[in-house]
Formats: C-alpha cells, structure tokens, sequence
C-alpha cells in the first residue's frame, strides 16, 4: 500500500493523470455534442486517428502547430459533415454508419501516411507544444496550452448547452424531435451542426496524441480511446462537468496502472494492467446503466412528416 | 432534398445495390492511386490479376476468404437481430487460443486422445468460447441496456491483450526464439489441403457449408423468423410472443459461435499456432462484408470473396507497383458506407424540391 502513497504523493503523477485525461477531455465532449443532438457517433475512434494525422502533418509540412490544432479540427468536421449526410439526411443506421467512418477515416490515415513516407522506419516527427511554464500553478504549468483548452471547454460548451438558444435548441432534437420541429427548430440542421461540431472536437483530440502527447504519427496510437469516449460520456450522464470527472478518475486509474506496471515488484504479467482502462470503461457502463437518463431521441433517425 | 418510400423494390435494384456501390468506390478510390502518383488503369489490373488473375491468386483469395465467411455470418446473424456483435475480432481470438489450448502440444505431447474425438473437442471449445465471450455484452443489452457496440468493441482490446499475456506465458511456445507464439497444434488436427502446392484448406467446405446452414436456419426454422421478427421489431414481436430475450441469446451464442470456428479453422487449416498479429481486423472486415451481403448468409460467401480478392490483389499490386497496401482497407470501408446508401436508394426514391 505503501507504493501506492508513494505514487500518488508524486506531483509527476498527477501531471500524468491531466495529460492523459486531455484527449478524453476532448472526446468526450465531442461525443456528448453528438449524443445531446441524438446522434451516436461511432466514428470517434477514426475521427481521433484522422485527426492525429492531419494535423501531424500539417505541423510537419511546416505550419503552426496551432495551425495542425485547426487542420486537425476541420479534418474532424469534414467525416462529422460525412456522418451527418448519412445519418440525418438519410437516416440510416447509426451504428453501420459510424463504425463505417471509423474504418474509413483510419485506412485514409494509414494510406495517407504511406503515401507519404513510403520508407520510413524510424518515425518522423515534429517539435511539439511546449509546457506552459509561465503558468505559476503545480501540475497545470507542466501541461501544454491543449489542456487548458479542454479544460477551458468545459465550462464553455455546459454554457452553451444550458444558457444558449443554440443550446436548448440542441438539447431539444436530442430528447423531442417532432416537438423542437413544432418549435420552428430544423432537426436537421440543428442536428448536423452538432454532429460537425462534436467531430471537430474528436479530431483536436486526435491531434493532442501527435503534437502534445507524443511528437509523431504512429499506427494504432488511438488504441481505444475514442471507444472509451463514448462509455465515459454514459458514465457521465451526458453532462459536461461530470464528462470532466469522468475522464479525470479513467485518466487517475490508467495513470496509477502505468506508475504500478513500472514500480520494481509487478508480480502480473503487464498487460493485466494495460486491461485495467478497458475493464473500468465496461464496469462504469453496467454501474450506471440502471439510472442512465439517455437522451430520448438517441439513435432514432428522423424524417420530417414521419413517425 | 426528402426521401420517400418506395412501394417495392425490385429484386434487380438489390441485387445492383453492392455491385454499383463498389464501381463507385473503385472510382472515388482511384482519387488516392493518383495521390500516391500511380496509373489508375494498370493498378487496377495489377490488383485484378493479383486477387483473381491466376490460379494461385485464386488459391490466396479462397484461402483469406476462409475467416472472412464466418466472421461475414457472424455479422450476419446478429445485425439480422438488431444485436450489434463487433466483438468478432476478440471472438476469432479467443476461439483460436481455445483450440490451441485443447490441440496445442503442450509440454510436447498434449492430450493423448484419439484423433476422432479431439478434433471435435477443440472445435466445440473454440464456438464456446467465441459463444461465451458474446453471452456477456447480450446480456449486459437486454437485461440492463448497455450498448453492446461499445462493450464488444472494449472486449476486443481486452482480449487481444490477454492473448498477448498467455503468448508471454503459458502458452508461449518454448522453441520459438521469444517472439510471441502460441505451440503448435498436434499434427494430426491440421485440416487437409484441398489443393497439392497452395494453402487452400477443408476449412473452406466448412465455412461455405456453414453459411448454407445459416441460411437453412433463416429461411426454414422457428428460430430463424424469431430471429428475423426480433430484428425487424423487438417490441411488436414481444407482442406476438417471441421470446425476446432468449433470442437474443441464442443469437449472441450463434454468431460468437461462428467467429470463435474462425479462429480455430485459421489455426487448424493456416497457422497451426496463435499470434498476436493473425488476424488483420477480420472481424471488422466481417461487418462490411455481411452489409455488402444484405445480410444474406449466401451472398456473404461472393462478398467475403470480393473482400478477400482485394486484400489479397493489393498485396501483390503493391509489391509490384508500389501503391500502400491500405489502399485495399480504404476500398472495403468505403464499399460499406456506399452499399448503405446504395441499399437505401432501392427503398426510398430522392425528392429534389
């Protein structure tokens, strides 16, 4: 027990526990965007790879990094414009239609990266944000300006969720289609706009991984954390502010697996640690699963004039 | 722009939907060969040839199709019930270590037992494991409403990591240099060649043998329009008094069934040992094929063929013309996202207005 005091009185720990946490930050809320709408978007895991591409290589074509941070965003929008053609134009399978562009975003991103750098071994890579060290707070001012951001996000997107026209319009499409539609609100429009914002958000979440995270682009570096995404945002009851607590205890739990993996007296073998994240997501599920409130209209396509 | 119903498709349409959805994949694809500075024209043929062209290419092409077809009927099955299995990937896993735990050669020898009986021994542990290892998400579905997406999609990264974890220990092969491999499997378990010099393999009869079961179970079986009714609406066939719930199990225990047989038929006809990397997604690549299929349990044998020609011709393509490999993976996902909406032209007709 004692490591695990020792651990968790290390301030490197917790810097690790915010830096894990930002790219969950991000998903997360993108997801929560989708799902207030109605629309579930599995393309998330996809979305994260295309967008940590994009925006890789943008930085390493030679723009800004916050210039790969857009590249990245809008990359995101346009497989969110593609998702929102299939699922609220022609209301197809939300399901197929997701895990389609999570496919197709991450064969694009490997094509991509073949294409070019047909024979790289060593990866290349680029030079990443730096931490805000003139930031006078502990562990904050070890992070880089992407954290802040999401950590920023929070509070901004509960604000336009809650406090917005835009927001309750939002909040409406997801719970009562046929009644927002009484309302003078377009499901469709509202819909779509939440579904290219949220992916714009899952590709900045991507490119936390190559231009914070880590300084270059490698295959299956998403590794499951757009589908951890989308549990957290169930754990999280479809609000921002526990989306953030929820993401900050899977971030604590994956950090401490990492820090007792590397401790000297591991008696299991690694990857029962590597399982801890994965088990955890599938546990937050079935915990909160009796009480989850989801939105009523989630994963019901609308068609005007149908019911 | 507004969609209205059809009063009828015709069976034409349905059966044009996958090829024009594909024809337009080739060509939105061909965009990318262009990127990557290569002839349009002669890539295609290259790929052509390499899935299709030549004796061996079929042999190669039968030989990848063989997994494709029971992760396609897997799909299949459970979409069929509105049951969302794209856990196929861990399944296929966790059947190929449950064959190589019932036919390895552990400490040498393995089990002693006559060949008639352990044959199907280890065909029966690997369904049941694929089986049980979608019990628990359908379950966690309809008894407590948990997506059973996103729970088969974490299983799938548990349980690759758990191979990865036996491969480090108890099943690690002692001879193999450290690189991560299960024992082999006792000679005698192997499945035939169907042909002398390729790596075609009985698996095939079984897995097309499989797929005319499948298609048995849906077309003439109680279950099967159980299964149907629960897919085409759960609560209406509440009503009529299908039990729901039981077959919805049924189902998940089905279509793990058959991606666990993929596992241990790539083991038995292929492999004859586990590794971390013998499936390159091909229980993701199960989904795609069972929608280009429509979810017929026989179209899935043409569709896991197209699938495994293109990966197999892009190999040879590659090689050849230097155009990635991924090329084939981002024509199988764009194949599935046309074919979806190919398939929804034939039931709804555009309205410009």
């Amino acid at each position: 027990m004692s490591d695990i005091a020792d651990i968790l009185s290390n301030a490197s720990f917790w810097v690790a526990v915010l830096r894990i946490a930002t790219p969950l930050i991000f998903g997360t809320l993108g997801v929560l965007l989708c799902e207030r709408a109605g629309v579930l978007n599995l393309g998330i895991e996809g979305i994260m790879v295309a967008g940590a591409f994009a925006g890789w290589l943008a930085v390493y074509a030679g723009a800004p990094l916050w210039a790969g941070v857009g590249v990245a965003a809008l990359t995101g929008a346009a497989f969110g414009l593609l998702h929102a053609f299939l699922t609220v134009g022609l209301a197809l399978s939300q399901h197929v239609s997701g895990l389609g562009i999570t496919l197709l975003a991450t064969a694009l991103s490997y094509y991509g990266y073949r294409v070019s750098f047909p024979k790289v071994n060593t990866p290349p890579t680029v030079t990443p944000f730096a931490p805000m060290e003139w930031l006078q707070l502990p562990v904050l001012a070890a992070q880089t300006p992407l954290t802040l951001l999401a950590l920023l996000l929070v509070p901004l997107l509960a604000w336009v969720l809650y406090r917005t026209p835009a927001g309750l319009a939002l909040r409406m499409v997801g719970e009562n289609p046929q009644a927002a539609e009484g309302q003078g609100v377009s499901v469709a429009a509202t819909r779509s706009g939440a579904i290219v914002a949220g992916s714009a958000l899952m590709g900045v979440a991507g490119s936390f991984l190559t231009l914070s995270a880590f300084n270059a682009f490698f295959f299956n570096m998403v590794n499951g954390r757009g589908w951890i995404c989308v549990a957290l945002v169930v754990f999280a009851s479809w609000r921002p502010g526990k989306a953030l607590l929820g993401a900050l205890l899977f971030a604590f739990f994956d950090a401490l697996q990492l820090r007792l993996q590397q401790s000297g007296d591991a008696v299991l073998p690694y990857q029962l640690y590597l399982m801890l994240p994965y088990l955890l997501s599938i546990l937050a599920l079935v915990l909160v699963a009796r009480k989850a409130s989801y939105p009523q209209a989630l994963m019901k396509p609308y068609r005007k004039g149908e019911r | 722009m507004r969609l209205e119903r059809r009063h009828r498709s015709s069976r034409a349409a349905l059966l044009l939907a996958p090829v024009g959805a594909v024809a337009f994949t080739l060509l939105v694809s061909a965009l990318l060969v262009l990127w990557a500075g290569a002839p349009v024209g002669r890539t295609y043929a290259l790929l052509l040839q390499g899935g299709f062209g030549s004796v061996f290419a079929w042999s190669e092409t039968l030989t990848r199709a063989v997994p494709l077809i029971l992760t396609g009927l897997a799909a299949t099955v459970a979409f069929k019930a509105r049951l969302f299995n794209i856990g196929a990937e861990g399944q296929l896993y966790a059947g190929a270590l449950a064959a190589v735990a019932v036919g390895g050669l552990h400490g040498g020898t393995g089990f002693e037992l006559p060949t008639w009986l352990l044959f199907p021994l280890m065909m029966a542990a690997a369904a049941l494991a694929g089986a049980l290892l979608l019990l628990g998400p359908a379950l966690m579905k309809s008894k407590l409403g948990v997506d059973e997406v996103v729970t088969t999609l974490l299983i799938n990264f548990i349980v690759l990591l758990g191979v990865s974890a036996l491969l480090d220990g108890p099943m690690k092969d002692p001879s193999a240099m450290g690189w991560p491999q299960s024992v082999s499997l006792q000679s005698e378990l192997e499945l035939a060649k169907l042909v002398a010099q390729t790596r075609i393999h009985t698996g095939l009869l079984w897995a097309a043998g499989l797929a005319v079961l499948v298609w048995l179970l849906f077309k003439y079986t109680v279950t099967g329009f159980d299964i149907r009714a629960v897919g085409a609406n759960a609560r209406a066939a509440a009503f009529a008094g299908v039990p729901v719930t039981r077959t919805v199990v049924w189902v998940a225990l089905l279509s793990g069934a058959l991606a666990g047989l993929a596992g241990a038929i790539e083991v038995a006809g292929r492999t004859s040992y586990v590794t971390l990397d013998m499936s390159p997604g091909y229980g993701y690549s199960g989904i795609v094929i069972a929608m280009l299929a429509g979810l017929h349990p026989l179209g899935v044998l043409a569709a896991a063929v197209f699938v495994a020609g293109v990966l197999v011709g892009a190999d040879t393509m590659s090689r050849a013309i230097g155009v990635p490999t991924y090329i084939a993976d981002v024509i199988v996902a764009a194949s599935l996202i046309a074919v979806l909406v190919a398939t929804l032209l034939t039931q709804y007709r555009v309205r410009w207005k």
